[in-house]
């Protein structure tokens, strides 16, 4: 499978970097500043044509935007993409066992690979998944003998002739319907939903346990991984995140709080708490701190396309690991290295244990990642350049280039940059997701959805 | 550690500078400028400030256990490094007031935070216990373990107290206890069988394993035949 590429990016090396130039194309969302909880963006994710984008909510909601076809004649810009389905996905349950109310929160949405013309995805919340489809609908039948247009029943003695019902075109309805839901299982809250490259199965992970489901089960599911210990007060470590590998059915890896990542064959046992595979830097004594531990825990885990590498995410940096060496990441990036200095503050204002998730490109050449102020970064694995970019209104006109963004540490402020102090922790972006093939970002504030594209002349 | 007078004076002012900075973030945004060496020992303000993280954690009705368990970690890790015993503690002579703060703080919140962080997180296994209820079935040989397993229910039934016990144990224990019961005492009871409880006559063994072989569980039956027949002891009050 090979990305489409413009010209201009194969002759100066694919991907972003400073070789792309960025362009705003979309904004989705409500524009007032004040920001209804509900509407918080929790999740963002392409399918595997790139041609749908699911966002999930605060709310428990789920809106897809489809792309519209590209425009042969207009070749300056990609389709848009506009709302396709909207559904309430999770609603907010009460636990009555514990007394808890359970969030609503969509955590992770994962999408199935097409394989007939309906689409799959899965959603999940804290406790439970859902299997949901979304099929269209374009034709009805009309013509029943025993039933009028308006649904009404006709009185049996009336009919004296028999016709076929025939489909008739209908506008375009779109329905999302559930067709498995995956509960029970989970006792903590789940961060985590990977879909294995067998397409039959797939693991959810939380806190202390991952669970191995079939697709078609939702009454059993296996438990692969449990670091919970016997006694509670021991807890020192939990799970952050689990990945199937993309090409490897048997191969998963997950990240923990200590930043440590742990790489498993269920093929070696049914029980996978023991690793194959431990993925973990040695700490730097020279930037050891109280607040060592909180920055080196992993937010995020993903493995390239490829699947030859896998990229983390920690407070501080993104690190790119090959899976044939364990004892430290062959790329480190530092997203906002200024930070270090502030870490007390951070952690005074809970900003230091945020969750900030990162993406690969479809060709694994350029990776991406948010930050605060409403900024995020990418760095291109082969130019070893980076740019920092803000998702942001004012820069709203379409197929306008977004100018890069520079935060000035320390000492004297240059025109144009921005300074730590100024910066608005309150604007955090932690979802973002690249395109499957093209140079197509779509990038989360607080509650709305930015969609940016490269320029293609 | 053998110091001058010039330099123990130095350090003294870098000390009373870091706390200054330290002291600052309460108040707001600190300058830039001042750049934030990890101090070699915590200031009574971080450990504050991470015990109160501790507490609204574990006062939430469903604790977020990642964040909880980052905080329990550095605060450990703060506790460490105030210990008066800690190899970092760099000053002689710290000056008076965050140093006695510190040694009274330790003093008195170690006990009161080990006691506090232990009887939270066994109320967290505690609710984990009853939330086991509702566990999908498993057919037999499956890989992995079934999400219904014994194990982690065990290890939460096993930090139950009693008052949320199984009470019908703790209702029968009470309900037998006037009865005279030297009728079922030692002699119709094979000594070897320790692990036998003759139901009313024990305490709740919910502990201790029954290990009866046949030929104890026949002689079992035989008894309890036998003794339907026997007259009833009076009850209490008569």
């Amino acid at each position: 499978m090979f990305p489409k590429f413009s010209l201009r990016s194969m002759f100066y090396g694919a991907g972003g970097g400073n070789d792309i130039q960025w362009c705003f194309s979309q904004v989705k969302g409500a524009i007032d500043d004040d920001v209804a909880e509900a509407d918080i963006i929790s999740t963002v994710e392409f399918n595997h044509s790139g041609e749908l984008l699911a966002t999930g909510d605060k709310g428990g909601r789920v809106v897809i935007f489809q792309q519209e076809q590209e425009n042969k004649i207009q070749s300056h810009s990609r389709g848009e993409y506009n709302v396709y389905s909207t559904f309430q996905s999770h609603e907010p349950e009460f636990d009555y066992l514990k007394s808890l109310e359970i969030e609503e929160k969509i955590n992770k949405i994962r999408w199935l690979p097409q394989k007939n013309a309906a689409q799959f995805l899965l959603s999940t919340n804290d406790k439970t998944i859902k299997l949901w489809k979304i099929s269209e609908r374009d034709k009805r039948p009309e013509g029943y003998n025993l039933k009028e247009e308006d649904g009404r029943y006709r009185d049996p003695t009336t009919v004296t002739t028999l016709r076929v019902p025939v489909f008739r075109p209908m506008d375009l309805m779109v329905e999302a319907s559930p067709r498995r839901i995956f509960a029970n299982a989970h006792t903590y809250h789940i961060n985590s939903i990977s879909i294995n490259s067998d397409y039959e199965t797939y693991l959810s992970a939380d806190d202390l346990r991952i669970n191995l489901w079939h697709l078609e089960i939702t009454d059993r599911s296996f438990n692969i991984v449990d670091i919970k210990p016997a006694n509670m007060e021991e807890l020192t470590e939990v799970i952050t995140a689990a990945e199937f590998h993309p090409n490897s059915c048997n191969t998963f890896v997950y990240s923990s709080s200590k930043g440590t990542i742990r790489l498993c064959d269920m093929r070696a046992s049914a029980l996978c708490d023991r690793h194959s595979k431990l993925f973990e830097e040695p700490e730097d004594p020279s930037n050891r701190s109280f607040f060592s531990e909180i920055i080196s825990s992993i937010s995020d885990v993903k493995f390239s396309h490829s699947g030859r590498y896998m990229m983390t995410r920690d407070y501080l940096s993104v690190k790119i690991w090959d899976l044939n060496m364990e004892n430290r990441p062959v790329e480190t990036y530092q997203v906002h290295e200024y930070l270090r200095s502030k870490l007390c503050s951070l952690y005074e204002n809970d900003c230091i244990f945020d969750k900030f998730e990162c993406c690969w490109n479809g060709s694994d050449s350029v990776v991406m990642t948010g930050s605060y102020n409403n900024f995020f970064r990418m760095f291109d694995r082969n130019t070893k350049r980076d740019i920092t970019l803000e998702a942001s209104r004012e820069n709203n006109k379409p197929r306008t280039v977004l100018k890069p963004r520079k935060v000035c540490a320390s000492g004297k402020r240059k025109k144009d940059e921005i300074s730590v102090d100024s910066l608005d922790f309150n604007k955090k972006i932690l979802h973002t997701a690249w395109h499957p093939k093209e140079n197509i970002i779509a990038v989360a504030t607080t509650n709305n959805l930015y969609i940016f594209q490269d320029k293609v002349n | 550690m053998m110091l001058s007078k010039g330099l123990k004076r130095k350090r003294e002012d870098e000390l009373e500078k870091e706390t200054l900075a330290v002291d600052a973030w309460w108040l707001g945004p600190r300058p830039p400028a001042v750049a934030q060496a990890p101090p070699a020992v915590a200031s009574s303000s971080l450990f504050d400030l991470s015990v109160l993280k501790l507490h609204h954690s574990l006062r939430q009705s469903e604790p977020d256990l990642r964040h909880l368990v980052l905080v329990v970690n550095t605060l450990r890790r703060i506790q460490a490094s105030m210990a008066p015993e800690a190899p970092l503690s760099p000053v002689p002579s710290p000056p008076p007031a965050p140093g006695a703060a510190a040694d009274s703080l330790l003093a008195s919140s170690d006990a009161a935070l080990s006691a506090s962080m232990a009887s939270l997180l066994e109320d967290l296994s505690h609710i984990e216990g009853l939330s086991q209820a509702p566990q999908p079935l498993v057919d037999e040989g499956p890989p992995g373990r079934p999400t219904s397993g014994a194990p982690p229910s065990l290890g939460a039934l096993d930090l139950l107290g009693p008052a949320t016990g199984c009470l019908l144990d703790d209702e029968l224990e009470g309900l037998f206890e006037d009865i005279d019961t030297s009728m079922y005492d030692s002699e119709l009871w094979a000594p070897a069988s320790e692990g036998v409880k003759p139901g009313p006559e024990a305490g709740p063994g919910k502990e201790e394993t029954l290990e009866l072989d046949e030929a104890e569980l026949d002689y079992l039956l035989d008894v309890l035949v036998g003794t339907q027949a026997l007259e009833r002891p009076p009850g209490p009050g008569r």
